[in-house]
């Protein structure tokens, strides 16, 4: 049994988070990029260069792209064969939490959701666990923005509404999210599961490399058909009008109820900050 | 056409004169406040006590920034999302706001406040906190210090660039923007 130290897991997650934040990853500035050569509104084009432009002085200034700098949200995948030494594994990476938002200069966005007092720390993480084989243990961490996340949405659908029900759905929850979200977008899609796994899956598809297609091309073709439909809803950068309001739709289907048909959509804005490490 | 230069405070001469669309740099003092400080500001209202800061003709920016490391003005300052406020902002504007600075839709009491006491909102663009921030040229905590990133704080600012959304004649951006490229997309695809 391989036995890692808690202080190198927190260590590792502070360095995440850390780094995360003045960093757009090559895949997000990458699509915008494309989108911006793309883009046919005038404000549009202006607002995506903008934000390439803000994303190089994060980098060079080492100043946080956005001042939502998120819930700390993490997947983990534990392997089997590996062991945590020291503080069990969600404290440890609450403690790099802790210290990343600290040392970095992050936004605490955690507060008691009734009083509305800040606790202070961005901490409590919001992290879901897998176990695989191996003794490594992988973290992927995004830092999740509220503007984006309030504009998601989950729906007990009927079976009947099939396909064709989750793609309206989706498109409806863009149009209506509009402007709020900060576009352009990336959509997570979970369809099936139960009432949470759908909300979980949704989360864990923004992970997919932006611009990767999907394995299965039953989802592939859904998702390319829900790309074209929210990208001709007109919302466009920042909702000022245009042809980029999506940059990439990711869906994750799991088996559900034979009486059910989660399907819960979860947005997140352009500021696509998401980095992993296996240690 | 060039971004329009605007100084704060804003007078009826200036509020008349800008048009859902234009692109403008903003200078001068204005005011930061998100959910929990208009909360309070409103209660202060309505109990006819005194505001921590003078409303005429100011503009209020809705930003909560990433904490300043030290030698900096300020964080990472981009603006957050401004329904959340809608609840509070007509009262405000009846009392004297003229501008907010924000981004995503308004409601329909506010757009109607904009047009009747003649204010104005722009939207900046979200996500951008690092490149908006450089505008700023100065900043203090006037109140509510205990609400950290949400205090209210005193900016002043030059060429701060934001675009007007809703205007006094009753244009709406995000609703003329949408129409104007709804089905675009099919043209230049393929």
């Amino acid at each position: 049994m391989r036995v890692i130290a808690s202080e190198e897991i927190s260590n590792a997650v502070k360095n995440l988070i850390i780094n995360s934040s003045v960093n757009l990853p090559e895949d997000t500035y990458k699509s915008l990029k494309q989108a911006s050569e793309k883009e046919i509104s005038e404000s549009g084009k202006t607002v995506l260069n903008q934000i390439l432009l803000n994303a190089s002085i994060a980098k060079t200034e080492l100043k946080p792209l956005c001042q939502d700098t998120g819930l700390a949200v993490f997947f983990v995948e534990v392997g089997k064969d590996v062991a945590v030494g020291g503080k069990n594994l969600t404290d440890a990476i609450n403690d790099g939490t802790r210290a990343g938002y600290a040392e970095g200069f992050l936004r605490k966005s955690t507060c008691d959701p009734l009083s509305r007092k800040n606790i202070g720390d961005n901490t409590p993480a919001i992290i879901h666990y897998d176990i695989n084989d191996g003794d490594k243990i992988k973290i992927m961490y995004a830092a999740k923005g509220g503007g984006s996340e309030n504009m998601s949405r989950l729906k007990m659908m009927r079976p009947s509404d099939g396909k064709d029900g989750v793609i309206d759905f989706v498109v409806e929850t863009m149009r209506e999210a509009g402007p709020n979200p900060c576009p352009p977008n990336i959509i997570g899609v979970g369809i099936g599961g139960n009432f949470e796994r759908s909300a979980v899956i949704a989360k864990k598809a923004l992970f997919r490399k932006l611009g990767a297609k999907n394995d299965d091309p039953e989802l592939a073709e859904m998702e390319s058909i829900i790309f074209e439909k929210v990208n001709n809803i007109g919302t466009g950068p920042m909702g000022f009008g245009g042809i980029c309001t999506a940059l990439g739709i990711h869906i994750i289907k799991e088996p559900c109820h034979i009486a059910s048909f989660p399907v819960a959509v979860n947005i997140e804005c352009h500021s696509h900050r998401h980095s992993e490490i296996i240690i | 056409m060039g971004a329009i230069k605007i100084t704060t405070p804003l007078s009826d001469e200036t509020i008349l004169s800008l048009k859902t669309g234009d692109e403008v740099l903003i200078s001068g003092t204005i005011y930061t406040a998100r959910d929990q400080a208009h909360f309070r500001l409103v209660k202060l209202i309505e109990d006819n006590k005194p505001l921590p800061f003078d409303l005429q003709g100011q503009i209020i920016y809705y930003v909560g920034p990433t904490p300043e490391k030290p030698g900096e003005i300020i964080g990472s300052a981009g603006p957050t999302t401004s329904y959340r406020m809608d609840k509070y902002a007509p009262i405000l504007i009846k009392n004297g706001l003229k501008g907010m600075i924000g981004k995503g839709k308004r409601s329909a009491e506010v757009k109607e406040a904009i047009k009747k006491y003649k204010a104005v909102y722009f939207g900046a663009i979200g996500g951008a906190g690092a490149l908006i921030s450089k505008t700023i040229k100065s900043s203090k905590v006037i109140a509510y210090d205990d609400l950290l990133s949400e205090a209210v704080r005193r900016l002043t600012v030059e060429n701060f660039p934001a675009i007007v959304v809703n205007d006094v004649y009753g244009g709406d951006l995000y609703e003329e923007g949408r129409k104007k490229y709804e089905n675009k997309y099919n043209n230049i695809a393929v």
